[in-house]
């Protein structure tokens, strides 16, 4: 699948659905767009007729206030009617603004709250391998996310039981809600946490679909955790790097401009 | 019941190798046997509560019976969230078992007291509720965790009921035990308590009140036909619960009354009147200080009937 095509659909859906349901995180979807489209394009092995599949591998998107991407990336991969995006944030709909699994085929966990999808990847890590199934985890954090405590008890808790087959990536944006990751509550060094707890840690250009694809694939002895430097808002220059589009939805001609420029770089 | 509910999971991990139990690092001693027959059933995940809990989630969702183990408020105050929000509304059969109910670490303190976790677990939706006061009752609530569908909490007192006024025969989950017939007065209460209830039953029957006793091992399901049938057949309820009275076992009855508009002729409750305790105390002796012994069960009944 041509993954980068599929990242730009995403933006393109998650600009539609946030358009039409006046709410959104567009700029938390759009750092992730990439690792979504390379993770369900290329990385997971899954089976759209058959979503609860035994042997499939798992996917936990933690930071659940991305969950339109999510739904784009399963509707744009088969799971239901692309149709069905447009109800999102809309009354009575199953899509809701964080990410639940109710009525979605394809939505292993629901999230919305951080600091919970690393642990419950944690477990179905851990079931795999009491069960030696061969089939693996994957769990996008956000990096604000790492304020939370639980985090961290889950990032001690992997390598201490060998859980190599279990992937976190973090979405390293470095805006959270309010303000920087780095006048919030910094992060850094960041990778050498994660290493000093026992992860193999993978920092990597978390847009560059070809360096995620090595960093989501190559084996590792350890439990695996992929640094993704990324750009909040990535793909439309005046949502890049601001934490307004955090919140702010795209509305007449700012949305017409957004659909332009992201129609124009694929 | 700590004990009966270790060998009873035992029993039962030995035969399925869904059932999984993860300790919060306590249970020194107690969870050996568990350990050595079920191994690869078992997980101490230190201590980490929100963490312990999101794993049992991820477990159940690979389809295994998940047991976490812990003491006092550790196991749901510390990790609500995740109960609430991976557990419970993804109905797994992920079950919370805390040790030490109400003041059964009396004297290590208010952090180790386990006082508001009734009405917390009971509000949460699909959540069943169990308070066993014997070894019969916490070995059929163990049983029927690993049958049902969604989550469950077992709060594990220290004081239980023994001889002729535990239970005996059949189980049935959520059915209330009728320990005592009688006419006067129904007195209902939860857990070990019941023993106070029990002398104080004694007590009244000696001065010629006659006291129908039911104990209620179920908060959520909760058996609202013996409610019911108490208000219409005797001169009141009394319901006695070592937790608090906002949200908790005589809240639950209340709502079965009023909701079915069968009001009791006199009702009151006994419990901890929103206050923490910060004194010192053995279980008995934290019940007396706080009037919920048989004495003041005693005299509350006999206040209801004056």
């Amino acid at each position: 699948m041509d993954t980068l095509k599929l990242a730009n659909t995403i933006r393109k859906d998650v600009l539609r659905m946030t358009n039409l349901g006046s709410s959104g995180h567009i700029g938390s979807v759009f750092s992730i767009a990439d690792i979504l489209a390379v993770l369900y394009g290329e990385v997971l092995s899954y089976d759209v007729k058959n979503p609860t599949w035994e042997d499939r591998d798992r996917f936990i998107l933690s930071k659940g206030h991305a969950g339109a991407g999510i739904y784009a990336a399963l509707a744009r991969s088969g799971f239901f009617d692309v149709a069905k995006l447009d109800t999102h944030y809309k009354d009575g709909s199953d899509l809701s603004g964080h990410v639940s699994h109710k009525g979605i085929p394809g939505v292993e966990f629901s999230t919305g709250a951080l600091g919970h999808g690393l642990s419950v990847g944690v477990g179905m890590a851990l079931d795999a391998k009491r069960k030696k199934k061969d089939h693996k985890v994957f769990v996008i954090v956000g990096d604000g996310e790492c304020d939370e405590g639980s985090i961290w008890e889950a990032a001690l808790f992997s390598p201490h039981h060998n859980l190599n087959n279990l992937v976190v990536i973090v979405d390293y944006n470095k805006i959270q809600s309010l303000n920087t990751v780095e006048n919030v509550l910094s992060l850094e060094p960041f990778s050498d946490k994660w290493k000093s707890f026992g992860w193999d840690t993978r920092v990597v250009d978390g847009h560059d679909h070809e360096s995620l694809r090595v960093a989501l694939t190559t084996p590792s002895s350890s439990p695996i955790a992929i640094i993704a430097n990324t750009v909040k808002g990535k793909g439309v220059s005046f949502m890049e790097n601001t934490i307004l589009w955090h919140y702010r939805t795209a509305k007449g001609e700012e949305y017409d401009a957004a659909i332009k420029e992201l129609e124009e770089s694929v | 019941m700590r004990d009966q509910f270790i060998e009873t999971i035992t029993e039962l991990a030995k035969k399925d190798d869904r059932i999984f139990l993860i300790t919060g690092d306590l249970g020194f001693k107690v969870l050996d046997n568990f350990i050595a027959t079920c191994p690869d059933q078992f997980l101490n995940a230190g201590i980490a509560e929100q963490n312990m809990t999101g794993i049992a989630a991820g477990l159940a969702l690979e389809g295994r019976i998940v047991f976490t183990y812990s003491i006092a408020n550790f196991p749901t105050f510390r990790c609500l969230e995740q109960l609430r929000n991976d557990v419970a509304y993804h109905d797994l059969n992920v079950n919370v078992v805390s040790v030490g109910a109400g003041f059964s670490y009396g004297a290590l303190g208010m952090s180790h007291h386990a006082t508001e976790d009734i009405a917390l677990m009971r509000s949460m939706p699909g959540m069943t509720v169990g308070v066993p006061s014997d070894f019969i009752e916490t070995d059929g609530i163990t049983r029927f965790f690993t049958e049902k569908k969604g989550p469950g909490y077992l709060r594990i007192d220290k004081s239980w009921i023994t001889g002729d006024n535990a239970s005996s025969g059949d189980f049935s989950f959520s059915k209330a035990r009728v320990v005592k017939e009688g006419t006067d007065v129904t007195l209902m209460s939860v857990g070990g308590i019941l023993e106070e209830v029990l002398v104080a039953e004694e007590m009244l029957s000696s001065l010629g009140v006659s006291c129908r006793v039911l104990s209620f091992h179920s908060v959520k399901p909760i058996d609202s036909a013996a409610i019911i049938a108490a208000c219409k057949e005797t001169k009141g309820i009394l319901t006695v619960e070592e937790h608090v009275l906002d949200g908790g076992f005589g809240s639950a009855v209340s709502e079965v009354c009023m909701d079915n508009n069968v009001f009791p002729k006199k009702f009151s409750r006994i419990g901890l009147s929103n206050v923490f305790s910060s004194v010192v105390g053995s279980q008995k002796y934290l019940r007396k200080h706080y009037k919920m012994d048989s004495n003041a069960i005693i005299e509350r009944v006999q206040k209801m009937l004056s």
